[in-house]
């Protein structure tokens, strides 16, 4: 702050914004620290109060059970992360790409009934995730609504939920390049994290890739909202400028209305990317980590572990390591985005000739 | 998903409700629950907590029922709550200084919470302990101590769908009573539209086989693990030429969510469940006509599994002693055939073999397994080793059996070694 503000307002600001410090403290950095402390722990709800000395320190020993030891913990975790990379693979582009789309839909001007739209789209974001995901188990069942969508068009599909092979092989063996009965010897024969090589590379299953469209589908109405306000910022005259200088349609979308919203493009994409690796409710309400673990997420590992198994510092330690890794992904996301707002070297040299002149 | 922009700061729904918990565990500074001394007590006329898990709202009601008796004749008060999420509700309630004082605890996770020290060792108190099926009273006996009445009992049978088995041309005289039988029979009952039999892919239904064959994934005293064994091989080789075959199918493979489903929607002609199936198929599948038949034995045997949940009693609550009074009047023998008639249980006591039969004669075969029925695997730290065993039986039919039980072998001794 410069020294040309008034000084006093300094503590009043404090003042105000106190509570909230309160707040937030109390039901967020409280609760983080002690879940943090819990995942040092061997306890159980039993034990009484972690914080006066119940439960046994066991150090790093909930870290390395997830992360070193082999066992069932490890690739059970394993098994959750190579799920929830596929998720956010799939998810976030997706998601991202379609919501633009919608956002790019509803803001031409040619459209009638926007609102109509703009209702529908946004609709499945403000629903319950509890319905939606009901509404989608009984859509995906073997002989559901989708399914018989499919029979129509002379699709024979699959038994959603309960088809727990990969997509990625189930791919290449449609085109003959493996067998998925008789997996490939140098893919099984190795693993990583106690998970063969043929599974990590398995993409998403058939189940997953089901709780997968069901998330598009909900979350892009949000994220279209998000590029509908920014889009409606945009200055007309910079459109009109646009067209007198010849670009139209989907030129002026690449080159004049994309740079604008990267903002919002940032944040869809980090929301985004902060959401997808804490899939939890989907997978809680349809699937419970079936078929064959291939919808086992992170989150739902960490309820499972302590809820079931009681083993609450385990499953302390796996939502830290989640946040690790969330914290480490926006951060690595942020950085990718900024680089590009930099000018570039030419662009630098420019401004310093065009300062070397004035 | 919910609206991401509330989740934004969350770092993991877990570890929140970890926290959470952890919250609600402050300023308990009691130690674990003494387990094996007297029965705390209250004075004068007691306020009770109850925790259950029930099936419907006939089982509610009938709780409620006795309970008010109770009241009346002891002068006590007791809140009745039937718990949504009976697992979650669980956690929440040992971890709070003041818990449920009597809860249904499911046989199947019922070591866990007596490894913890949550439960109140009372068995031996109970009025009716003597008369408790000895199958039933193992179940709920941790480290050499029977810790909670078994509320009542169910085992596996065989249901047959009686209309397919006519058209099939099969009499009563060939209901399988050997594996060899259940396989032929199977297959002639599989059709184009219908397969033979169908169950859920689970240890639950798997392990009847495993027991008709000698075998069982965790030793007698479960000390040690001994799922590689060649009679568990066996079960699950027979089981797998028979989904190699099609006469057997799992009931998620006919997208159903369990055997009484498939069975009861004709995409099934046998299937193995408990007696709980016929309450859903009074109600869900009244057209459906089926007899029951005891489980056909295997090499080494007969051989079903029994379940039940107990009538747990808090390690924390402040008055053990009335709640064991509530649960021995919950458990008597008239009040457990009162039980029966409501909502399809069997009693868990062995006087009430006569009696019940008589009233239900038609669930013979199920009374009938109550005699050689083997409990269901409860220990710590299971409950990931099975949830990994059930997964991959659910691909049986193209696995490999013996690296099914050499995966659950190892993981079972890792864990029985915590």
């Amino acid at each position: 702050m410069s020294s040309g503000l008034r000084r006093r307002e300094g503590p009043a600001g404090w003042v105000f914004v106190t509570p909230m410090v309160v707040i937030l403290g109390l039901f967020l950095v409280v609760p983080i620290l002690m879940a943090l402390w819990v995942s040092l722990l061997k306890w159980n709800t039993n034990d009484g109060d972690p914080f006066a000395g119940a439960g046994d320190f066991v150090g790093l020993g909930n870290y390395k059970h997830l992360l070193v030891t082999d066992g069932l913990a490890r690739s059970d975790f394993a098994t959750a992360l190579r799920n929830n990379v596929y998720y956010v693979l799939f998810v976030v582009p997706l998601q991202t790409v379609l919501a633009l789309l919608l956002a790019s839909v509803i803001n031409a001007k040619r459209l009638k009934g926007r609102g109509f739209f703009r209702t529908a789209f946004f609709f499945p974001s403000i629903t319950s995730s509890v319905a939606i995901a009901i509404v989608f188990k009984f859509l995906f069942i073997g002989n559901g609504g989708v399914n018989t969508l499919l029979s129509w068009i002379g699709v024979h599909g699959p038994s959603w939920f309960n088809d727990g092979r990969g997509l990625f092989w189930i791919w290449a063996d449609k085109l003959g390049l493996v067998d998925l009965t008789h997996p490939p010897h140098a893919l099984t024969a190795y693993s990583f994290l106690g998970l063969s090589w043929w599974d990590w590379v398995a993409g998403p299953s058939v189940a997953w890739f089901a709780v997968i469209l069901l998330v598009i589908w909900t979350s892009s109405g949000t994220f279209m909202l998000m590029f509908v306000a920014a889009m409606q910022d945009i200055p007309t005259d910079i459109d009109d400028a646009a067209l007198v200088d010849g670009a139209t349609g989907w030129k002026k979308f690449w080159f004049v209305t994309l740079p604008q919203l990267r903002p919002v493009l940032f944040l869809v994409l980090t929301l985004g990317l902060i959401s997808t690796w804490q899939v939890f409710d989907q997978v809680f309400i349809i699937t419970q980590g079936n078929p064959d673990k291939t919808t086992l997420s992170p989150a739902y590992l960490s309820y499972s572990a302590s809820f079931t198994g009681q083993d609450w510092g385990g499953g302390a330690a796996i939502s830290f390591i989640l946040f690790a890794i969330i914290l480490v992904m926006t951060l690595l996301q942020r950085r990718v985005m900024r680089e590009r707002d930099k000018p570039s070297r030419r662009q630098r040299r420019e401004i310093a000739e065009i300062r070397g002149t004035a | 998903m919910r609206n991401p922009l509330t989740r934004r700061r969350t770092a993991g729904l877990a570890a929140l409700a970890a926290a959470s918990l952890a919250l609600t565990g402050c300023g308990n500074g009691l130690s674990k629950g003494n387990d094996n001394g007297a029965a705390s007590s209250e004075k004068g006329h007691v306020k009770l907590r109850m925790l259950i898990a029930s099936s419907g709202d006939a089982e509610t009601k009938a709780v409620n029922d006795a309970v008010a008796v109770w009241e009346k004749k002891t002068g006590n008060q007791v809140t009745v709550t039937p718990a949504q999420d009976m697992t979650t509700e669980l956690s929440k309630t040992f971890a709070s200084s003041k818990p449920y004082d009597l809860m249904y605890i499911d046989a199947g996770r019922f070591a866990t919470y007596a490894d913890i020290g949550a439960l109140y060792a009372y068995g031996d108190k109970a009025a009716q302990a003597g008369d408790v099926y000895p199958a039933l009273k193992d179940t709920f006996t941790y480290d050499n101590k029977f810790y909670c009445m078994p509320k009542d009992s169910s085992t596996l049978a065989l249901e047959i769908n009686k209309d397919m088995w006519a058209k099939a041309g099969l009499t009563d005289a060939d209901i399988p009573t050997t594996w060899d039988q259940l396989h032929a029979v199977a297959k002639k009952l599989t059709t184009g539209t219908t397969v033979g039999l169908s169950m859920g892919a689970t240890r639950d239904r798997v392990g009847a086989f495993m027991v008709q064959a000698g075998g069982w994934p965790v030793s007698a005293d479960s000390s040690k693990a001994t799922a590689d064994t060649p009679e568990n091989l066996q079960a699950l080789q027979f089981l797998q030429s028979m989904l190699e075959d099609g006469s057997m199918k799992w009931s998620s493979d006919l997208d159903t969510g369990w055997g009484g489903e498939a069975f009861g929607t004709k995409k099934a002609a046998m299937t193995i469940e408990g007696n709980w199936i016929s309450g859903a198929m009074t109600a869900d599948y009244p057209d459906v006509k089926y007899t029951t038949a005891e489980l056909p034995a295997g090499p080494k045997g007969k051989g079903t599994l029994a379940f039940t949940q107990c009538w747990g009693v808090a390690a924390k609550s402040k008055a053990q002693a009335q709640a064991i009074d509530l649960i021995n009047a919950l458990t008597t023998d008239k009040q457990q055939l009162e039980n029966a008639q409501a909502f399809g249980v069997m009693p868990s006591l062995q006087t009430d073999r006569a009696p019940y039969l008589a009233q239900f004669p038609q669930n013979k075969a199920f009374l009938a397994g109550t005699e050689y029925a083997h409990g269901p695997i409860s220990l710590p730290n299971f409950d990931p080793v099975l949830a990994d065993f059930d997964s991959k039986l659910a691909g049986l039919k193209t696995g490999d059996p013996k690296a099914i039980l050499a995966s659950l072998q190892k993981n079972a001794s890792a864990a029985l070694a915590k």
